[in-house]
């Protein structure tokens, strides 16, 4: 069988056609695997529902207990419908994983999901897992994305507090993931003052803290006098909603790659731009390919079409899936 | 360069003028000599070095990069230096001081320059590499005045802004003896003939606080809307600066040629012609221009109005009363058709003042100034002896079209309002307003904006066409950038008609027709209508900003 009968594209998302399951739907189907809790790859309403503990624990916080009909935790190598199927960390946020799919006689296929290989304090790293085919994203799948050591884009933040201690500090933070990485990395750049958190991101960073990551004091982001020259973490909707109105003259940051491109922090009204990803930047996404070295290399998501040019520059096959329902800005 | 960089980072995306200026004060106390000073010059635009042209940078980019994926990169970008600083692939080593960048730019041959840049690249940092490639092309986009630079020196230690704004002129890069002085050393001696003096401004009033003066102590005359200058000539050295000390003598020529005088006068330059002056729309085509065309000093030929002498027959006149420092002017002889001196204004008492206010000969004449007769020329703004009695402010009754979400002390609130007129059955985008309002129709603006959004588009939202808001401005000009074809001076919202049928609101045509129509009846001002509120909220002084 080849790999293009195993796994291909469908409206619904990625479907294998052996094991009778789709990757990360972004439509209702019977039996879906998630990679990720994030939004756009997990979503409410599959029959059964494959994925990691924790992954299967944060679609509950976020859909409710109800999301699926039947929950299957993924722990070791599991065969569905006669295809053997393992989850391996992917260092994105808590619980992610690549899903490593081989089917009886084909090329062992390993869908990525999101992943990143910076050292990430709230989840475990991304392991290399060998494959024929190996199905990455490209979020920045472009050569201007060099995501620079989040421990000195966390060091501008304390200096622009510093600048500015009476001004509470905004940072705008993804709830899953992101959220709790700029914490984690407040603390461990030695910021140990409470730290105060918007309604929206404060169950799944609960959830963190109760799945062993140390995350210091934390406290709502309720009462006014309190919060003036604190940090303040909140999802980047926040911003555009009548909760801002409480903060006298805050400082508006976002913590999100993209934060790499002027123009993309001006459009959003940053005023303190930090670049900390969850995802493979340029370097790691290309040097991940080249270690792997997989006879093929195939694109869900992003800049594909920069991606697929540099593995023809460097004799690699790929081709762009072109998978729709991801967001760009899903970061 | 790291801290250099870090600089032009935070300034900008840092909105507000007053954490702008902290920033700057920091790094100036925080950064040694000479690349503070440096780094001053390229904020104000003062450093000049020679140009490194886009085309020298697609080159040096063509021989590393595959054309494809620079090209898919600058078209995700959008701008080629950050595109480069983002995708070279350097190893940082160490810093390069900004006086070391500054002299491998000045000192660097056409020839070996492309290399010299590539070496550079080669060890920096991407912010830092995108600062020497913003410094390297001469374009740092901050938007930094020089007078915002100055007020962050004026920050620093004992002199004021006026003192630094005396000495400025005739200093060069990296400033090391402003510096010495700010940190208490000796006043930096007039370097150069022609300097600049700070110059006096003027409060704003009304015919209320006018009650309270007699009127005999007082002269008036017109206030002309040109621009306010400081013509300067000094033992053969000529100069004209705006109020903040900017020189334009460049855009000037025909001006500066027929100042065949020695002293200091101040003034304001105007558009002329058979001795009509101009609007101000016509001066300004005249402005942030290096050099002038023949045919638009043909014209748009410029004259300067003098008000006061500062320095006069090799003497400064500043401390002495105004009727002295008159006195001399009406007896100077400037030589030149061009220069003429701004009459008084006869008088009896406020409501004959009020009278000649209501009825200026001349469109372009923007309200009367006061002076106390026995003032002294003062640099800043003292309180009292000069007031400016300006016309009532023209209005249009405009529709919310879109907002904005502000900054700051506006996080969080919809405050940039963009607003417009009927032209046919379809609403045209006529100007944006963000002030004007009370904090308290923040707040309800903010909920209506809101509650009736259309669309969004990042930071701004299309609102439903249901909203009047009654918008004051202080004159029209065509305009080809603007889609409406014309730009409002100075808007701001003098009033929200939450009553006023959308349909109700003024046309495109009513905005038109004061443009050609200065001189007509001015059937929208401010003055003839029903006023809703006491006291209009206060606002900033279209003055303030500079030509």
């Amino acid at each position: 069988m080849r790999a293009d009968d195993v796994l291909y594209p469908t409206e619904a998302g990625l479907y294998c056609a052996p094991g009778d399951f789709h990757i990360d739907p972004v439509r209702p189907v019977p039996r879906a695997l998630i990679t990720h809790g994030h939004g756009d790859h997990a979503r409410a309403g599959h029959g059964s529902v494959l994925a990691t503990r924790q992954t299967l624990e944060i679609m509950a916080i976020r859909y409710g207990e109800d999301f699926c009909d039947r929950r299957q935790v993924a722990d070791g190598p599991v065969e569905v419908n006669g295809v053997r199927v393992s989850f391996h960390p992917a260092g994105h946020v808590l619980g992610s994983a690549q899903i490593r799919v081989a089917a009886p006689g084909a090329p062992v296929i390993v869908v990525s999901g999101d992943y990143c290989r910076t050292p990430n304090p709230v989840c475990a790293p991304w392991e290399p897992v060998a494959c024929d085919v190996f199905v990455t994203e490209a979020t920045f799948g472009l050569p201007v994305f060099k995501h620079p050591d989040p421990a000195a884009e966390t060091r501008r933040l304390l200096a622009s507090m510093a600048e500015f201690p009476d001004r509470a500090h905004l940072v705008g933070a993804y709830a899953l993931g992101k959220a709790q990485r700029v914490i984690a990395l407040l603390r461990q750049a030695g910021h140990d003052r409470p730290i105060h958190l918007h309604g929206a991101v404060q169950r799944l960073t609960d959830y963190h803290v109760a799945q062993g990551v140390e995350l210091g004091d934390l406290r709502p982001a309720t009462t006014a006098g309190e919060i003036e020259g604190q940090v303040v973490i909140a999802p980047p909707s926040a911003f555009a909603s009548p909760w801002v109105q409480r903060f006298r003259d805050p400082v508006i940051c976002f913590a999100s790659g993209w934060m790499a491109v002027r123009a993309r922090a001006r459009q959003r009204g940053v005023e303190l731009p930090l670049i900390v990803s969850d995802h493979v930047d340029w370097p790691q996404l290309t040097g991940t390919l080249q270690e792997l070295r997989p006879d093929e290399v195939w694109v869900t998501h992003g800049r594909e079409e920069a991606l697929v040019r540099w593995c023809e520059l460097n004799q690699l096959r790929a081709r762009p899936l072109r998978l729709v329902g991801y967001e760009d800005e899903a970061e | 360069m790291k801290r250099f960089a870090a600089l032009l980072e935070r300034l900008a995306f840092t909105p507000s003028r007053n954490a702008k200026l902290q920033i700057l004060r920091h790094y100036l106390e925080r950064t040694p000599d000479p690349d503070r000073g440096y780094a001053l010059a390229a904020l104000t635009g003062d450093l000049k070095l020679r140009a490194v042209t886009p085309s020298l940078l697609r080159r040096l980019v063509a021989e590393r990069f595959d054309a494809e994926l620079f090209a898919l990169s600058y078209d995700f970008v959008g701008d080629l230096a950050e595109t480069i600083a983002l995708i070279w692939d350097g190893t940082p080593q160490g810093d390069l001081s900004l006086a070391e960048a500054v002299q491998i730019l000045e000192t660097t041959g056409k020839a070996g320059l492309p290399a010299a840049i590539a070496r550079v690249l080669d060890r920096l940092g991407p912010s830092e590499r995108l600062a020497f490639l913003k410094l390297a092309t001469g374009n740092l986009r901050i938007g930094l005045s020089a007078r915002l630079a100055r007020t962050a020196l004026a920050g620093m230690g004992a002199p004021d802004i006026a003192d630094i704004e005396e000495i400025w002129h005739g200093l060069t890069p990296p400033y090391a003896e402003v510096f010495d002085w700010i940190a208490g050393g000796p006043r930096p001696a007039h370097a150069a003939r022609a300097p600049f003096r700070p110059v006096m401004l003027s409060t704003p009033v009304d015919l209320d606080d006018l009650r309270g003066l007699d009127p005999a102590d007082h002269v008036a005359e017109w206030k002309w809307d040109g621009i306010r200058v400081q013509a300067v000539s000094d033992g053969g050295v000529r100069r004209l600066y705006s109020r903040t000390g900017e020189d334009v003598s460049g855009a000037f020529p025909d001006v500066i040629a027929e100042m065949n005088f020695e002293g200091a006068v101040d003034g304001e330059l105007l558009v002329r012609r058979a001795g009509e002056v101009a609007s101000f729309n016509e001066l300004q085509q005249r402005l942030n221009r290096k050099t002038v065309s023949r045919a638009m000093l043909g014209s748009h030929p410029a004259g300067l109005r003098v008000y006061d002498l500062l320095i006069w027959g090799g003497e400064d006149l500043r401390s002495r009363p105004l009727m002295d420092r008159r006195a001399v002017l009406e007896a100077a002889d400037f030589g030149s058709d061009r220069i003429d001196v701004s009459a008084l204004l006869a008088f009896d008492g406020w409501d004959d003042l009020a009278a000649l206010r209501a009825d200026p000969p001349a469109a372009v004449i923007e309200g009367v100034m006061i002076k106390r007769r026995d003032s002294p020329y003062v640099g800043g703004r003292p309180r009292g002896p000069w007031f400016k009695w300006k016309r009532d402010p023209r209005v249009v009754d405009a529709v919310l079209m879109y907002a904005q979400r502000g900054h700051g002390k506006r996080s969080g609130f919809y405050s940039d309002f963009t607003f417009g007129l009927w032209a046919d059955d379809q609403l045209v985008p006529v100007g944006k307003a963000y002030f004007g309002f009370t904090d308290e129709e923040l707040r309800q603006l903010d909920r209506f904006v809101r509650s009736n959004t259309t669309e969004r588009f990042g930071p701004v939202r299309a609102v439903a066409p249901k909203l009047v808001l009654e918008v004051a401005f202080e004159g029209v000009n065509r305009s080809t950038r603007h889609k409406s074809g014309v730009a409002l001076r100075f808007p701001r919202i003098s009033l929200i008609r939450w009553d006023k049928p959308v349909e109700e609101a003024d046309r495109l045509v009513t905005l038109e027709a004061m443009i050609e129509g200065e001189d007509a009846a001015r059937p929208g001002t401010r003055h003839g209508r029903a006023r809703r509120r006491g006291t209009e909220a206060p606002v900033a002084d279209p003055d303030e900003g500079g030509a």
